[in-house]
């Protein structure tokens, strides 16, 4: 018999606080995989966020921050530019980036910062108990919007991704899933190509990854994937939007 | 068709069920008979002679329980 | 060495150089626009960084990123930006991270004027965070020692790794004095080994976190710091003590206000009134035992401010209820007269002797 799977080292052997069935772990696990193989995980500088991913910190085994709600791409931004050569991260979900993170977010991207940014997509805001977040669908019923998102009421969500890539210092920007495993796979390969932009100090990359939470959704996790397929990726359509030239 | 073998450590499982609807043989299940030191009912597998080590259960594993091997 | 003639926010930038300040993270805000200014002039030729974020929180959180590292880290503002960096500075603590910020305070509240002011007083020294923390408020009162007290600040973050807020207004940040740049005394700066270091160094998993979720864990972080402010109070305090034997009244005033004071003291010989001055240079720890042993000719301590009266609390502390406290103060960006502090003596005092 040959190994074809095994838990990667590059997470600490402990279990999680995340919900069961939640993706932040299958994210985890890709972010974990791809430093490993890049051999980037020794140097590497996690940079925590405000929300289910606050633990961040004690699941990757690199150096760490815990940064404040929204602000981990400047945190990120002061690190790196003392730390030039350590691959820097940030792991935020989309309350902590799209809603009170987005001018640091934006500026980081702007300014070229050569950081990479890790952005969970679940349409809801998960620790606070599922709030209506920038991100959450019209129509989609959270704690606060218990009648369901109305555009005239509350907006439009923000589609960070094609924002991001419309900035000249963004080198890297791509959206994708993983509701099934064949997306697993693909959001593994861009997880991997935003690490190498950094590496090769191309600019400021960042993957976005349309995640599920089925406690806050009211579903089971497996009803939450289909979800996420039906009705998130019409709505922020998966692919790259941005990536370095080939010189 | 390829032969494979899943390990799964149980006390890790959180009894989600991702890998019960990734597994295109259908063959992983939450078990009912027992509960694990979290109290969930644990995924495992009876008929490991359909397993074709696909690894798609262990992709969606979001708690890295499920160890795969291939003939 | 040569003097040099200087504005203040320029001279807090040299200052800052000299000591070692590697990386300023800065937002334009009136009045100290030419330290940022001087900051993206010179660091770049003394192999340092200045970048400006694109808000004062930005710059908060960049110095949050760069003091993990445990270079020498800056920022500065005006009193509404130093307003928005309050959770920074909360977390900067919690996290015990060094850095210099310095506040060239203006009037407020809310956007307020562009005049000087000493309304910051509650900011700097009680803090607008969240949460049990303190940090070291240095008050010059003229260039020179704004220059110095920068200089030393640097070096009072790193041991104590803690934030140390400067505390100027608008006069200190903008008017021209002659500065000569001298070394701190040394001091036995500790080992960085707590800091997130450069690519290759290996050793334990460094982690720079304010949050204790388990309150058995919480409590024991929140007495560290604590005991950490008992040994700044008892090694860090700094004041001046000026004229106080057998004076009839205390005058109790830091900063430019104080120079007013001073004036306000030689006017009043004249009245044959004897006007001292307790002039605190650290605001945090506030100098408690200057007010321990006053002559018994003084009747009253009068707190000077540029404000509706915020450092009186401290002088009411300190004076633990022995002598009337009064004050005096100018609002809105309208900087005192010495005869103003002359005739409110006057009126302490009862008229002239």
């Amino acid at each position: 018999m040959s190994l074809v799977f095994e838990r990667t080292e590059g997470l600490v052997d402990m279990p999680t606080h995340y919900c069961p069935g939640c993706t932040h772990g299958i994210i985890h696990r890709l972010v974990a995989e791809s430093l490993v193989e890049l051999g980037l995980m020794d140097d590497a500088v996690c940079i925590a966020s405000v929300g289910c991913s606050v633990f961040t910190y004690k699941y990757f085994p690199c150096d760490a921050y815990q940064a404040s709600h929204g602000r981990a791409a400047a945190v990120a931004t002061g690190a790196k530019r003392v730390l030039e050569d350590r691959t820097v991260f940030t792991y935020q979900g989309d309350g902590d980036l799209a809603a009170i993170g987005t001018a640091e977010t934006v500026h980081a991207a702007a300014r070229g910062e050569n950081i990479t940014i890790i952005y969970v997509n679940n349409a809801i805001y998960g620790m606070t108990g599922g709030q209506m977040a920038p991100t959450t669908l019209v129509g989609q019923k959270a704690t606060t919007s218990p009648y369901g998102r109305k555009a005239e009421l509350q907006g439009y969500p923000i589609k960070v991704s094609e924002m991001l890539s419309t900035l000249d210092g963004t080198a890297f920007a791509e959206r994708v899933s993983v509701h099934n495993p064949a997306h697993v796979r693909k959001a593994k390969k861009a997880i991997k190509k935003a690490f190498e932009v950094q590496t090769a100090k191309e600019g400021f990359s960042i993957v976005e990854i349309l995640s599920t939470c089925a406690t806050n959704w009211g579903m089971t996790p497996p009803d939450a994937l289909n979800w996420l397929e039906d009705n998130m990726i019409p709505y922020y359509p998966l692919g790259n939007f941005k990536t370095p030239e080939e010189n | 068709m390829a032969k494979g073998r899943v390990t799964f450590r149980e006390d890790r499982c959180k009894g989600c069920g991702l890998c019960v609807t990734a597994c295109p043989k259908k063959i992983i299940f939450l078990n009912q008979d027992k509960i694990n030191i979290k109290g969930y009912n644990p995924a495992t597998v009876e008929k490991m002679d359909e397993c074709i080590g696909c690894g798609n259960c262990a992709q969606m594993c979001p708690d890295l329980v499920i160890t795969v091997e291939r003939l | 060495m040569a003097k040099l003639l200087m504005k203040g926010n320029e001279a807090v930038g040299a200052a800052a150089i000299k000591a070692g300040c590697k990386y300023f993270f800065g937002y334009p805000i009136t009045p100290q626009n030419e330290l940022p200014e001087y900051m993206s002039r010179e660091l770049p030729k003394n192999n340092g960084l200045y970048l400006q974020a694109e808000s004062e929180i930005g710059a908060i959180n960049m110095v949050y990123g760069a003091a993990g590292t445990g270079e020498r880290v800056m920022t500065s503002s005006s009193s509404p930006g130093i307003a928005l960096k309050q959770e920074g500075i909360s977390y900067l603590c919690g996290a015990e991270l060094p850095c210099v910020i310095v506040n060239m305070s203006r009037v407020g509240p809310g956007l307020g004027g562009i005049q000087p002011a000493q309304a910051d007083y509650f900011q700097a020294t009680r803090g607008g965070g969240n949460g049990d923390y303190c940090t070291p408020v240095y008050a010059p009162a003229s260039i020179q020692e704004t220059v110095d007290l920068v200089m030393e600040s640097f070096d009072v973050a790193e041991t104590y790794r803690t934030p140390v807020i400067v505390l100027g207004d608008g006069m200190i940040g903008q008017m021209m004095e002659s500065v000569e740049f001298n070394e701190p005394k040394k001091r036995e700066l500790p080992p960085r080994d707590w800091a997130v270091p450069q690519k290759g160094k290996k050793g334990e998993k460094i982690l720079i976190n304010s949050l204790y979720i388990m309150p058995e864990d919480m409590e024991p972080h929140i007495q560290k710091l604590f005991r950490k402010y008992d040994v700044i109070k008892e090694k860090e305090v700094r004041y001046e003590k000026y004229n106080c034997e057998g004076a009839d009244v205390v005058a109790v005033a830091y900063g430019t206000v104080s120079r007013i004071v001073r004036n306000a003291i030689k006017m009043l010989e004249n009245d044959g009134i004897k006007l001292g001055l307790i002039r605190p240079i650290t605001l945090w720890p506030f100098p408690h035992e200057a007010f321990k042993d006053f002559s018994p000719e003084t009747k009253a301590l009068l707190s000077v401010e540029m404000s509706a009266g915020q450092m009186i609390d401290d002088v009411k502390i300190a004076n633990e209820g022995r002598l009337p406290v009064e004050f005096y103060g100018r609002m809105g960006g309208i900087v005192p007269k010495p005869i103003e502090v002359v005739e409110k003596v006057k009126e302490i005092f009862g008229g002239a002797k």
